[in-house]
């Protein structure tokens, strides 16, 4: 702190120069306070700036037409760069789906809690592996679909049934079903 | 370096005694800028611009490197990743304008912190290598700021690049091939977009490393003083912490406060509106100019209008390399025993008529290229050359001084104390061996 | 050794030798024939004084006029000149919502490139409110073929490329006249060329752009705004054009005020912090003497304190 340098200096009573101390202190201490402050003020928008620009998150949403995918069909479409599974399942990949006991489940979910009211043939997830994020087979004309007639991942043979539940194989959770809603009966959003 | 009174550093704490035996940083921190560096007592304002040179050599870095994430160094993207930046990046547009306004702010800092040097006599022994380190790191600033006025990509950028590198053609015989190996390529184009924006990002650190050799050379004899008088004894010392981090820290605080003014209300005042318009190699601006910091040498490069012997682009050339070049120099060309302006009358004088005739250079390189302008720009940068290798070899021959205080703690008591006889300038005039 | 010395006399007198020599040249050069003057010079006029919301360091934006600009350049300005650096979705910064985007984005009059998804050939889309405003043309040559060989700028950035900014802007729509005909009388070879237009407010005093705002009324405003003037048209466009440049001008503004307000406090407790650790420093310097001559350290005020004359 505030050396005594040589003579000259006549000193305060001791009182009063330890009550100096203290104030003196608390207005260094305020200085430094105040500065640490914008440090910190400096560095939110430093780290701030990381995270997606404006136009990426303009991107967030995607529309999607389905009005020309028949019963039994699926497409891929990309959302926030990545693929999406739009499938119309048929009445017995349905039926498939609900006769499975929950028990039998490593991600337990029911085809009613994947899909919207009323549209339950709609299956909608995320195209990308729970294990290690490939992209399953299963959407195209005679792509394998795997051993329950869902979705097949080639990497490490993870097996999804027609829920895209995971069934076999190192996938620990059931293809992700991303938020969505049906802005009409032939166009869906997507995020 | 040490004075024999610098409070030596003793840890009390367990863990930096620990930390101490293994890898002294602290121990040499606290005797660079802490309790263990004695500073003398009377240093002015002039003497907190080194601090904010290095404050904002830190500010650069930091805003560039969080640039560089966002920037595309494309010919076809650059300038559109910078409008990118602008409009989309969270808090992009204060980070943009607070590394383009940092760059004005680390040169007007570093130009203050010069004619400190210069007229405080901070480059005479022995601190000669502490100057010339600061030389090179501003020529090493100059390249930096102009590679880095580049990357946009604006009309500006492109033909700036275009004059500056038109310049090595003015060498006879390798100048146009070492103008197109600079380039890698016949005109500033994507080769040249990407190798400046590597060497951009690559030079700042290289002038980091030099700050640190220049500091090292000047806490080898210690910090010089407005009196220019050595420091004797412990009365004539302060520990640079507490005293001088305070005093920098409310200098850096009133400091921001003027850039932040700049960066927030002004952000676009000192460049060129021209650099936000997409480089178009086929259409030249009006007028091409750099950003002001280099406008000085701008002016003494467009000065030279006649061939002699040489022919005048040469010659503009070859003067402006010369006229940062003289400065290593400096040294030997003032050869005055007494440091201090303060007390060498006629090389004050001169001093200040430098002053104005450098900031005249200034004013004409920012203006087009009119006779007036350029008659002027002649003048006085005629008067420059003078100046450093005429003029100030014979004040220091021929001046008179004022008498020197005998110590800095005596000039700060204002002759309360005195003291025995001391080194250095003797009381009255002397013609002193040139 | 004597030559080594002489070496800085003799390369400060070459420098300064021969820039005293170009100066002499000029000089004679100046008087002998003295340049030429231009239309420019003498016709060439200061762009006229604009006043907008955005102005000043507390300036912010005036989104109802920001909408007027918008329809100016939406009606007039978008058939010739690119938007290329805005989104539709930016349009909420002038307080538009969802569902107006949304159908501006579809009815815009140009659509966006595209490929056909079924035959892989080039086609277009209608545009997303993700999308940025596309140029009305598909590249520079379908520009300058359509324009005489002008080439109209994107308008994104105008204001912050020229001189002058929104004011200038504002000068060049207002400043359309006929050439004067002193003009003509003593520089005949400055007469507007056939296909350009004469504006004493653009650089060479003729521009290609014919007048695109020409009569009162040309866009119809909303009830509650006022009337569509050329005047007010022209400078509702250069405020919208503002905001194109910098859309973070408002934000800009009130952070900066609140930064400074900071800086300003955290300068006065730092300026007394640093007072309070140099006080005893301070205090023995002003305990201190007057002045003795021959030690004289700071010359004006010390003399004076002291009484020494000189």
């Amino acid at each position: 702190m505030a050396t005594k340098a040589s003579a000259g200096v006549t000193d305060h009573t001791e009182g009063s120069a330890s009550e100096g101390v203290r104030r003196r202190d608390f207005l260094n201490v305020a200085a430094v306070s105040f500065a640490g402050v914008g440090v910190v003020a400096v560095a939110l928008p430093l780290i701030d700036q990381m995270n997606p620009p404006a136009d990426v998150l303009a991107l967030a949403s995607t529309e999607v037409d389905i009005s020309k995918i028949a019963p039994g069909q699926a497409i891929k479409t990309i959302w926030r760069k990545q693929p999406v599974f739009l499938r119309n399942l048929t009445p017995q990949e349905i039926q498939a789906a609900n006769s499975v006991p929950l028990s039998e489940l490593r991600d337990p979910q029911t085809l009613a809690e994947r899909t919207k009211p009323g549209k339950t043939n709609w299956l909608i997830t995320m195209g990308v592996c729970t294990h290690l994020g490939c992209i399953p087979l299963g959407t195209g004309e005679g792509e394998n679909r795997g051993p329950y007639g869902g979705y097949f991942c080639p990497c490490h043979g993870s097996a999804y049934d027609t829920a895209a539940r995971i069934r076999q194989g190192p996938a620990p959770r059931n293809l992700d079903v991303p938020e969505y809603e049906f802005v009409s009966d032939t166009t869906v959003r997507i995020g | 370096m040490s004075f024999a009174w610098a409070k030596p550093y003793e840890p009390k704490h367990p863990f930096m005694r620990w930390l101490d035996e293994r890898l002294p940083l602290p121990r040499l921190a606290y005797g660079a800028v802490g309790g263990g560096y004695p500073v003398p007592r009377n240093l002015n304002y002039l003497w907190n611009f080194g601090f904010l040179a290095g404050l904002f050599l830190t500010i650069q870095i930091v805003t560039g490197i969080v640039l560089a994430m966002w920037y595309y160094a494309s010919a076809d993207g650059a300038f559109n990743s910078v409008e990118h930046i602008m409009r989309d990046v969270n808090a992009g547009w204060v980070i943009r304008y607070a590394h383009m306004n940092g760059a004005s702010f680390f040169f007007i800092v570093v130009y203050i912190h010069i004619f400190r040097g210069l007229f405080y006599g901070s480059y005479k022994a022995p601190r000669e290598l502490v100057w010339m380190l600061g030389l090179v790191i501003y020529l090493l600033m100059m390249a930096t700021a102009f590679m880095g006025y580049v990357l946009p990509w604006g009309q500006m950028s492109y033909w700036g690049a275009q004059v500056i590198t038109g310049f090595f053609s003015a060498f006879p015989l390798v100048g146009e091939p070492v103008r197109i190996w600079l380039l890698g390529g016949y005109a500033p184009d994507q080769a040249a977009l990407t190798r400046f924006f590597s060497l951009h990002y690559l030079l700042p650190f290289v002038i980091a490393a030099v700050v640190i050799l220049h500091i090292w050379a000047l806490h080898i004899p210690g910090s010089g003083n407005p009196t220019g008088v050595d420091v004797k004894d412990e009365k004539d010392t302060l520990p640079f912490h507490p005293f001088y981090t305070a005093k920098d820290g409310w200098a850096t605080a009133a400091f921001v406060l003027l850039y932040a003014l700049f960066v927030y209300f002004a952000p676009n005042y000192l460049g060129h509106p021209d650099n936000y318009i997409p480089a178009n190699p086929l259409a030249t601006p009006a007028h091409i100019v750099p950003e002001w910091y280099f406008w000085p040498f701008y002016a003494i490069l467009r000065a030279f209008t006649v061939d002699f012997i040489l022919p005048a682009k040469l010659w503009g050339v070859l003067a402006m390399f010369g006229s940062i070049l003289l400065l290593f120099f400096l040294p030997w060309l003032d050869r005055s025993p007494v440091r201090s302006g303060s007390y060498r009358p006629l090389f004050k004088t001169f001093f200040w008529v430098l002053v104005a005739d450098v900031l005249v250079l200034g004013w004409c390189g920012g203006a087009p290229a009119t006779p007036l302008y350029v008659g002027l720009s002649q003048l006085a940068a005629a008067y420059y050359f003078a100046h450093f290798l005429i003029i100030l070899p014979l004040i220091s021959k021929f001046e008179t001084t004022l008498p020197l205080p005998n110590s800095i703690s005596e000039s700060v008591l204002h002759g309360e104390k005195k003291e025995a006889a001391p080194a250095g300038a003797p009381a009255h005039s002397t013609t002193v061996a040139g | 050794m004597l030559l080594f010395r002489a070496i800085k006399y003799l390369v400060g007198l070459a420098f300064a030798g021969v820039l005293l020599l170009s100066f002499f040249v000029g000089v004679s050069t100046y008087i002998s024939s003295p340049p030429e003057p231009t239309a420019e010079e003498e016709f060439h006029l200061e762009h006229k004084h604009l006043a907008l919301a955005s102005d000043g360091p507390f300036g912010k934006f005036d989104n109802k006029q920001l909408q007027r600009g918008f329809q100016v350049y939406k009606e007039v300005c978008s058939a010739c000149h690119g938007l290329s650096l805005v989104a539709f979705h930016d349009l909420e910064g002038l307080g538009y919502n969802e569902a107006e985007i949304k159908a501006i984005a579809n009815q815009w009059q140009t659509e966006v490139p595209s490929v056909n998804p079924d035959t892989g050939e080039a086609a277009t889309r209608k545009a997303l409110t993700s999308d940025k405003f596309p140029s009305p043309y598909a590249n520079e040559t379908a520009a300058r073929a359509a324009n005489n060989n002008a080439l109209p700028p994107d308008l994104s950035l105008i204001t912050k490329a020229r001189e002058g900014g929104a004011a200038y802007v504002y000068s060049i729509l207002t400043g359309y006249r006929a050439q004067p005909a002193e003009l003509v009388k003593k520089f005949p070879a400055a007469k507007t060329p056939e296909g350009l237009h004469y504006n004493p407010y653009f650089p060479n005093l003729n521009l290609a752009m014919p007048p695109p705002l020409t009569a009162d009324g040309q866009v119809t405003y909303a009830p509650g705004n006022p009337a569509p003037t050329v005047d007010q048209m022209a400078k509702d466009v250069a405020a919208f054009l503002v905001w194109t440049a910098e859309p973070k001008l408002a934000k800009r503004h009130a952070s900066g005020i609140a930064v400074v307000i900071f800086l300003a406090f955290a300068t006065g407790l730092a300026y007394l912090a640093y007072r309070n650790i140099w006080r005893e420093q301070k205090a023995k310097v002003r305990e201190t003497g007057p002045l003795e001559p021959e030690h004289q350290a700071k010359s004006g005020r010390a003399k004076r304190k002291a009484g020494v004359a000189g």
